[in-house]
Formats: C-alpha cells, structure tokens, sequence
C-alpha cells in the first residue's frame, strides 16, 4: 500500500523559498501569480497492516514538524482486496 | 568536569567545541557518537554541535534529534544536566522538544557565514553569567537555516520569562523578535545559533565566546 504525504509551510508562516520561486515565475514573465508557497511530497511504500493512525503518528513523531507545518496524508493506490 | 560533545555523520564542529570546553575546563569532553544510549556518569555538561547532521535531510536536525543518543541527552537535561546546542545542536534541541520554536530558512534565503553583534539580554542563567545585562559581543555565525519561528504566545512567554539569551543587534535571519538564543523554562538548555566556540582564543581573533565557557564551568564545579 503506497501513502503520499503532503508536508506544508502553516499559513502565516513565511516561506523564503517560496517567495524566491515567485519572483522567479515573474521574471520568466509569468503574470497573475498571487502566491507561492513551497512543500514536500513524501511517498511511503508500507504493509497492509500499516494504516492510516499508524501514518498518522509517523508524521506527528518525524515527516512534519508540526510548530511550523500541517500534513495531509493520501492514499497513492487502493487497497488490494 | 566531566563533559560530553555528541558528534553525529555530519557534525562540523564538534572538534572546535571540544577544544574550547577543553581549553576553559582543563579537561577534553568525551566524544559521544550518536547510536550510543548511554552518557557518561556524573556528567556536567552536554554540548550538541553544529555541522549539518544527516545532511539536514528532511528538516535541519530533525533525524539526529530521533537518534538513541538525543534521548539520553533528553532524560539528562530533565534531571537538570546543563546542555548546550549550537547552531545544528540549536535546530536539534528545538527538533527533540527540549527548546520551544523552530529554525527555518534565512529569510534572505542565502547562507550567512560572517561575524555578528549581538546583545547579551540575560546575564542570569548560567550560561551569560559571565556577561552583563545589555552586553554587546561578536560571535561568528554559519547557517543557512536560523530563522527562529514561534508562535506569538511562546515569544511572549520567552520574554517575559527572561528566557531570551541572546539577540542579534543587526539583521541577520529574520529572526522572530531578533532572538539568537533561547534557554528553556529550567534555565539549565540554551540553544543558540552564532558560535561562541569559534571566539575563545586569540588566534581566533576575539575572545567574547569564552566567558559562555568560564560561567558554565563555575556554575557546575
């Protein structure tokens, strides 16, 4: 079973890395962008007996750092039957 | 004094923060690699060095603060066992919860490797009380990630606890509140991100790092 975990800056919190992607979409001549803000994407390829409190925990525990970032956890695949 | 210098794969200046305990103790700390679970007995000091431990994979400090040893340097500093975190050991103190906040990247983006006043803002814990109230020093700082965050309530709550050591007396790493060091609720963790291990002799070219040193050593004898 494969777990996709998005890991992102709190709101309010800066992001100096996202900032300097902007600046560098505008200065491609890339208009309208109202915002960037810059994340991470970890994939997890973990047993069926490993579940959603289990992912849950490992991000609480290491994969975010919850003072300064929320995490979403998603399903990659469906469960095999 | 019995002291320990934890050293993890990436440690930079464990050697140069040996030397300086050394230098002001009179005796060399014991090098203590990260997969240890045990510290020496009657310990007096544990200094966490700077460097870029597991190549700040993942966040700054955030693996080394999982490590078997950062949970013998956790139950030590619950006993009232002084620790010191400089630089990397600052991001991996605020990492194991030991230190409240975070460190995140310089808000200029660039890494900032260059001499920086600061003001001593505390001289009562035990690791300033060699400097007076409003002091200002030069420590060098190196780091890319040293942009203290926190929320409001914690930054109020270090203030008005005295609990911040340390503040940069110009721009450095966007740092909440211009905080360079923090000590935790029991006085007895100081993390901080400028190093005062590389200012203790005078071929260093200044010597303000070394009463950090001196005071430490006579609060513990």
């Amino acid at each position: 079973m494969k777990y996709r975990i998005l890991v992102t800056l709190k709101p309010g919190v800066l992001d100096p890395q996202g900032k300097a992607i902007h600046h560098a979409l505008e200065g491609l001549g890339f208009d309208g962008v109202a915002d960037v803000r810059a994340g991470k994407l970890i994939e997890l390829d973990v047993a069926d007996s490993v579940g959603p409190p289990e992912i849950e925990e490992m991000c609480r525990k290491l994969l975010a750092n919850i003072v300064i970032e929320n995490f979403r956890i998603e399903a990659a695949e469906p469960a095999r039957a | 004094m019995q002291s320990a210098v934890i050293v993890f794969p990436g440690s930079n200046c464990d050697r140069d923060l040996a030397e300086a305990i050394r230098l002001v103790t009179g005796r060399a700390p014991a090098m203590v690699w990260h997969r240890e679970s045990e510290l020496p007995d009657g310990i007096g000091l544990i200094a966490v060095p700077g460097g870029f431990s597991y190549g700040d994979y993942l966040r700054s400090g955030a693996i080394a603060a999982r490590s078997p040893v950062m949970q013998a340097v956790k139950a030590a500093a619950e006993r009232g066992v002084p620790v010191l975190g400089i630089c990397n050991g600052f991001q991996i103190l605020t990492e194991t919860g030991l230190l409240p906040g975070a460190l995140m990247r310089n808000a200029g983006i660039r890494f900032v490797g260059r001499d920086v006043a600061l003001t001593v803002e505390n001289s009562q814990s035990i690791f300033t009380s060699r400097y007076e109230a409003g002091e200002r020093v030069t420590f060098p700082v190196a780091h890319h990630d040293g942009n203290y965050t926190a929320d409001a309530d914690t930054l109020d709550r270090l203030e008005g606890e005295g609990r911040i050591a340390f503040r940069y007396a110009e721009g450095v790493n966007g740092s909440a509140r211009d905080i360079a060091g923090i000590v935790n609720a029991a006085g007895n963790v100081l993390g901080m991100m400028p190093h005062p291990e590389r200012a203790v002799e005078a071929a260093h070219g200044r010597t303000d790092g070394r009463r950090l040193f001196e005071g430490l050593l006579e609060a513990v004898a």
